[in-house]
């Protein structure tokens, strides 16, 4: 519970940090107070329309990200299953290519997260098929480096034969992830999902619990698996189509804060996924005022700092299980 | 080579009769001063409505790639290109023996009726460019909008770019009437405006540069609902990029349209 | 009281059948010992019993509603699959999962059948010890104190004894049997005969997927039927310290 307390209070501070980073020279105070008056001045427009989502969304996608890759390895029994690197944000992130490049989104915006909901269903669905149950680190790997390239080239065939000149540019927005000048409208389109998504791991917990001891022992203590899959499919399916929707495809946040807050909740699956969530939000809070701070000018990309972060761990858990695996 | 050695001056005196532009700047000015045949071909951009402010004239004639191998297949004694065409397609037409002559994007409206006499020089054309030069000054001296106060505008495209004080857009605005806002924030040259500073800056007026067919999520930006919660700020909507982005006589009708504008906020008042 | 019938139970691989209509049942009190020799069917018997194989026939298991059955019945699978660091404590918790409300913290009786099973296996000084990094032994004792938390009239284990030193075998086989005597029924398949003739009450022996014979250890291991499904000769005493078995020679 002190761990919860401290993540909280983590989320609370950086979370005002992040409403207070940005190009406009005001006083913490100051914007703080914008936030609150309805008067359309500029600054209370730049807090309340701008600041105010952008932080909203990292709260949301880092908890989503976070709460997915702890599920995601829970039923894997594999600390290196995470949405980003298996394919599935790059899934998602075609499904929502294809909607907007379709024209699909301009009469009916919910088929944006829709979309990215249907692909990373589909990524999930095909990781599990080729990973197995136990979800063995070389298959797990390797089906995610087909299913991620398949993906990314989709993805960026599709955006190659729009007729906008910028579409093209948006791959990198696609592959790399941002929260750069987001609004509301992203906020109500992606929560009801992110909700349903966070609701069907939470109900998974036990089951993850189970499976540490194995699929037979777990099935004994009376888990019904192929409702855990069904769950566990459409919860982090739920997640990362809604926030890869928003932000593009934002890497290693599932693999990172699970990673860092396993040995504080004694490993356990069902403690780790609130955790992970609580990390997550600090973790992309902390990534998206970094980006704001460290390059302002230059609209650095979130995924392009989580990997500088994750991909080092990566390699370290890949050399770590490397034993197992021979 | 014996082209590269000779340099342009030697060509000075003969007119080109094959001439293919490979630049959509470049097509509009050959389309405008060059004499009836001696423009063979125009690059593909000019056939399209969106880019194109003379899609019609511009059709009459095939499209060309832009590609060193294709334009050098239409046999052409001229080719005209602007300097930030691809330097190895025109190296390597140079290297196949043919003159290419390089257009500098227009930075000012200044820059006009230098591009239009420079392109006559080219094609042999000097006294339908004068022609021109003084028809545009005259005409350009007619819009001109010298009320005051001058509202503040800022010019808003894709990937939240806007162009500074030194810019052919920025001129067109300062003729219309307005000052740019870019310049508030020392973006003399042009560049990314975050949304939040835009925001800050509370211009008067916002113009976008958007008019291109299909999605694309950088277009986000423009409809972000925080330039809509701006309550005093005139949303103006798209500007027609065509009539914007080349140093032609063009310009004058984006100046006539936001003279327009200016006028009409001046009714308002 | 009968507390496992199974009743011409037949698991098929393909067309094969592996477990070929094996009718038993098990009441409480018993300790029952399954034995057979490689790939005779005692895992596939035990996972289709508990309906965790595709099966023919009836099993008093598979017809109760899963958190019932998981209550009723608990199983230590043959692989000893820890996925997670966690501790031995929390580990042997998990065994209580299928009585606590969905998201319940652990009450005092859930306490009570944990420190209960951690007495029982002798793990008291590994209670806050990283399971994953206990020797292959040591994790058996903890998963079969997992099983025993779980609490469950009755017990199916499958090779809990493999892999353990004399003294930890031995122990466990008396966990096992103290448990029947308490009124829980235990079934557990092992190779050790002599283990086996020792602790267990009856012995269920199969070869090729039949249950060739069901009985008191003394009349299931006779000459015959070890000859017919092990393929070696045998030797039995009955001593002061209890009956003795112990295996001699492969028959030609």
């Amino acid at each position: 519970m002190k761990l919860a307390a401290l993540l909280v209070a983590l989320c609370a501070a950086l979370f005002v940090v992040s409403l207070t980073s940005g190009q406009v020279n005001a006083s913490v105070g100051e914007s703080l107070v914008a936030l609150w008056r309805d008067d359309g001045l500029p600054l209370s427009v730049v807090m309340q329309e701008i600041r105010l989502p952008r932080a909203l969304l990292a709260v949301m996608i880092g908890a989503s990200l976070g709460m997915a890759g702890a599920a995601m390895q829970g039923f894997l029994r594999n600390p290196l299953a995470e949405p980003g690197l298996i394919g599935v944000s790059g899934s998602a992130a075609l499904g929502a290519v294809l909607a907007i490049q379709t024209g699909l989104t301009l009469f009916f915006p919910l088929a944006l997260p829709l979309a990215a909901l249907s692909g990373a269903v589909l990524a999930v669905v095909l990781i599990l098929l080729l990973a197995g149950p136990r979800g063995a680190s070389i298959t797990l790997i390797l089906a995610g480096i087909a299913i991620s390239a398949l993906a990314g080239a989709l993805t960026s065939l599709v955006l190659n034969l729009s007729p906008n000149p910028f579409a093209a540019a948006d791959i990198v927005f696609w592959m790399m992830g941002s929260l750069a000048d987001r609004s509301f409208d992203h906020v109500w389109l992606a929560l009801p999902f992110m909700m349903l998504g966070w609701a069907l791991l939470a109900l998974s917990a036990r089951g993850l619990d189970a499976l540490t001891l194995g699929e037979d022992a777990a099935q004994a203590m009376g888990i019904n698996l192929a409702r855990l899959r069904l769950m566990l499919v459409i919860g982090t399916a739920s997640c990362v189509g809604a926030a890869t929707a928003v932000a593009g495809a934002v890497g290693f946040v599932g693999l990172v804060v699970p990673h860092l807050l396993r040995g504080f909740v004694g490993a356990r699956p069902s403690s780790l996924l609130w955790a992970s969530a609580l990390g997550g939000a600090a973790m992309v809070l902390a990534a998206d005022i970094a980006v704001r701070e460290i390059l302002p000018q230059r609209d650095l990309k979130l995924g392009v700092l989580m990997a500088l972060v994750g991909a080092p761990l990566f390699l370290h858990l890949i050399f770590k299980t490397r034993k197992e695996m021979a | 080579m014996v082209a590269v050695l000779l340099g342009p001056a030697a060509w000075a005196d003969q007119r080109p009769e094959r001439v293919v532009s490979v630049n959509l700047c470049t097509d509009q000015l050959g389309l405008l001063l060059a004499d009836s045949g001696q423009l063979i071909s125009v690059s593909r951009l000019a056939h399209e409505p969106d880019s194109s402010a003379m899609v019609e004239a511009a059709r009459a004639l095939p499209a060309n790639g832009s590609g060193a191998e294709e334009v050098y297949l239409l046999t052409p004694d001229l080719v005209l290109a602007g300097t930030f065409t691809d330097s190895a397609t025109v190296q390597m037409l140079r290297d196949l023996g043919i003159r290419v002559e390089l257009f500098a994007p227009a930075r000012s409206l200044e820059d006009v009726p230098a591009r239009l006499r420079q392109m006559g020089a080219a094609l042999g054309r000097t006294a339908v460019a004068e022609e021109m030069v003084a028809r545009f000054e005259a005409d350009l001296a007619a819009l001109t909008v010298t009320l005051t106060p001058r509202p503040r505008a800022a010019l808003y495209y894709v990937n939240s770019y806007t162009s500074g004080d030194r810019s052919l857009a920025s001129d067109i605005l300062a003729v219309a009437g307005f000052d740019n806002v870019a310049s508030e924030v020392g973006l003399d040259w042009g560049g990314v405006l975050p949304l939040e500073k835009l925001v800050m800056l509370a211009p008067d007026l916002i113009i976008q540069g958007r008019d291109y067919p299909g999605q694309a999520r950088a277009e986000d930006t423009l409809d972000h609902p925080a330039l809509l919660a701006l309550s005093d700020t005139l949303q103006a909507g798209q500007l027609t990029d065509r009539d914007w982005i080349c140093g032609t006589p063009q310009v004058l009708n984006a100046i006539r349209a936001m003279r327009d504008l200016r006028l009409s906020m001046e009714a308002d008042r | 009281m009968t507390l496992l019938a199974l009743d011409r139970l037949t698991v098929r691989r393909g067309d094969c059948p592996v477990v070929d209509a094996v009718t038993v049942s098990v009441a409480a009190g018993e300790c029952v010992g399954l034995i057979g020799p490689n790939g005779a069917g005692k895992t596939t018997l035990l996972r289709g019993a508990l309906g965790l194989l595709p099966h023919q026939g009836q099993s008093s298991l598979t017809s109760m509603p899963g958190a019932q059955r998981a209550r009723h019945a608990a199983w230590m699978p043959q692989s000893r699959e820890i996925a997670w660091p966690v501790t031995v404590e929390t580990l042997i918790a998990l065994g209580r999962i299928p009585h606590l409300p969905r998201g319940a913290k652990p009450r005092p009786d859930d306490q009570r059948a944990i420190e209960a099973a951690i007495a029982r296996m002798g793990l008291e000084a590994f209670r806050h010890r990283t399971a994953t990094q206990l020797s292959g032994g040591e994790q058996a004792r903890v998963l079969i104190a997992r099983a025993l938390a779980q609490d469950t009239p009755l017990l199916l284990a499958d090779e809990p004894i493999a892999g353990l030193d004399p003294a930890s075998q031995i122990a466990t086989m008396q966990v096992f049997g103290r448990l029947a005597r308490e009124g829980h029924a235990v079934i557990v398949s092992l190779h050790d005969l002599g283990l086996a003739a020792r602790h267990c009450t009856r012995l269920l022996m199969m070869s090729a997927g039949r249950l060739i014979a069901d009985g008191a250890p003394r009349d299931v291991l006779t000459p015959d039927h070890i000859a017919q499904v092990f393929g070696i000769t045998g030797f039995w005493a009955d001593t002061d310290h209890g009956p003795v078995f112990q295996p001699l020679e492969v028959t030609g």
